[in-house]
């Protein structure tokens, strides 16, 4: 509450916080399929200024956490090797692969670099010909266009010393794993802003109307918030499920479409394992056949990964239904979601991090069917 | 990571055969692909991310969108150079993630 309090719309922030209050007559549980917009929430009290039956859901959309360990080891092992410069954003620097993390590789001599811009990443390209230029490309469909372009110029400038480590990841499948996940409790989303600018919400009211469900696109800042969550208990409330714009001071219906014609020829639809929650059919974009040339795990072909989680996690018990969470040795003691052993604990949606995250506020009955919802996805 | 922020175009060039501008993000001025804002122009206001222009904003909710950014300190996180973002490295700890949007 700390930075609400401060914020300098408080005040409308909490008007329309009573409003969700007043309308709210049943309990509700929405989700919020972007980080981005986890962070908001969590960071502003957001969650906490809501009715305490309405439960905010925190969704699979932090690109880093659900990529999965092998290609942040196949990541490791090209960065390490001599003759590469290893372009990344930074907040890749940190996240552990089975041995290490890029920040120790830089440490251990490997050229390692942090840009703003796949572009930058090009430039260094045309600047150092006689290096292997390589771009660490994870992320939704908001970061895609920019990788993309940045194959497209490489491709059409000729550098051939350029290429993309690139797994891309998308919203509308992973919400359809989400609702089909025997289980599920989710009822309504708050679609990601961002992620709508590049690709509008063309793609949602076929999943509004198959799964009876609100879909509200919404911001990132406070007010943004709580008016998608406010719009979608309303929905809830009133028994509709539609698609409504809340951010449509930079959302349209079709998106950008620029950029969505340069994603089409780039990309081919793949599908793709998400690191905690496994592989969801056609939920990614790989280089399509014209641009595997620049696909850097066809470049560098990378063998002998064997990614090991670990030794003292019994992620595989879990997922299995043979221990809860909690009877996991590390549970909440060397594993927890800001240092993660394995696969549950590293997405907020996994078994593991949904008992750390609720399951300690919650009596021992709740606690157990808490965790057989959110294992189920 | 999926946050894109708004800032000024103050100037436009063609690099080669792709459009670039310089964007003023509340002080801060980075160069800025267009290509995908074919109808920007100087002066107006557009919404970034990773160096990429995606969509045209209005100044109202630039500014107040700028400002709300500032305010929780998101801005300085975003647009960090190499060298910040090496020195944010050395004191975090590893983690999966990065931006602590998983509660605690
Ligand atoms: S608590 Fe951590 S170490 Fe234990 S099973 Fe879950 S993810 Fe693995």
């Amino acid at each position: 509450m700390k930075y609400l309090t401060e914020f300098r719309n408080g005040e409308i922030a909490r008007a329309q916080a009573r409003e969700i209050h007043a309308m709210t007559t049943r309990p509700w549980k929405i989700m919020e399929v972007c980080g981005g917009q986890t962070h908001s929430i969590i960071r502003n009290g957001i969650d906490q200024m809501l009715p305490a039956g309405i439960g905010m859901v925190h969704g699979p959309g932090c690109p880093v956490c659900v990529t999965p360990l092998e290609l942040i080891d196949k990541a490791l092992a090209i960065a390490a090797q001599p003759g590469v410069i290893f372009c990344s954003f930074g907040d890749m620097l940190r996240v552990p692969g089975t041995e290490g993390d890029l920040f120790q590789v830089k440490g251990r001599g490997g050229d390692v670099r942090v840009v703003y811009s796949p572009l930058d990443a090009l430039e260094l390209a045309v600047r150092n010909p006689d290096k292997q230029v390589i771009f660490f490309g994870v992320g939704f469909e908001t970061t895609a266009p920019a990788n993309a372009m940045s194959v497209h110029q490489a491709r059409r400038r000729g550098i051939g010393n350029f290429s993309l480590l690139v797994s891309h990841v998308l919203v509308p499948p992973a919400i359809e794993a989400i609702m089909s996940s025997p289980g599920n409790e989710v009822q309504a989303f708050l679609a990601a802003g961002h992620v709508c600018s590049v690709m509008g919400y063309w793609q949602y009211p076929p999943l509004a109307g198959k799964y009876g469900i609100p879909i509200v696109v919404t911001g990132f800042e406070p007010l943004d918030l709580l008016d998608g969550i406010h719009r979608a208990v309303r929905q809830l409330e009133t028994g509709r499920h539609e698609v409504e714009n809340a951010y449509d001071r930079v959302v349209t219906y079709r998106g950008n479409e620029a950029a969505q014609r340069l994603l089409a020829e780039v990309f081919e639809v793949t599908d793709r394992a998400w690191r905690g929650i496994g592989v969801i059919p056609k939920s990614g974009w790989r280089l399509n056949a014209d641009y595997r040339d620049f696909d850097a795990e066809d470049r560098f072909q990378i063998a002998g990964i064997h990614t090991q989680e670990s030794p003292l996690c019994r992620s595989g018990d879990v997922l299995r239904g043979a221990i809860k969470p909690a009877q996991c040795p590390a549970f909440g003691k060397e594993c927890s979601p800001r240092h993660p052993l394995g696969a549950t604990m590293v997405s907020s949606e996994g078994a593991c991090a949904a008992y750390y995250n609720y399951g300690r506020f919650l009596p021992a009955e709740e606690l157990a069917s808490a965790g057989k919802a959110m294992s189920a996805f | 990571m999926c946050l894109a922020i708004p800032g000024k175009v103050e100037a436009i060039s063609t690099d080669g055969a792709i459009r670039m501008g310089r964007v003023n993000f509340g002080g801060v001025v980075k160069s800025v692909c267009l290509e995908y804002v074919p109808e920007i122009e100087v002066g107006d206001y557009t919404i970034v991310h990773v160096g990429f222009a995606i969509a045209r904003i209005d100044e109202e909710s630039a500014q107040k969108t700028l400002e709300d950014f500032r305010q929780l300190g998101v801005l300085d996180e975003e647009l960090a150079g190499e060298e910040e973002a090496f020195r944010r490295a050395a004191s975090a700890p590893q983690s999966s993630c990065p931006d602590g949007s998983c509660p605690r």
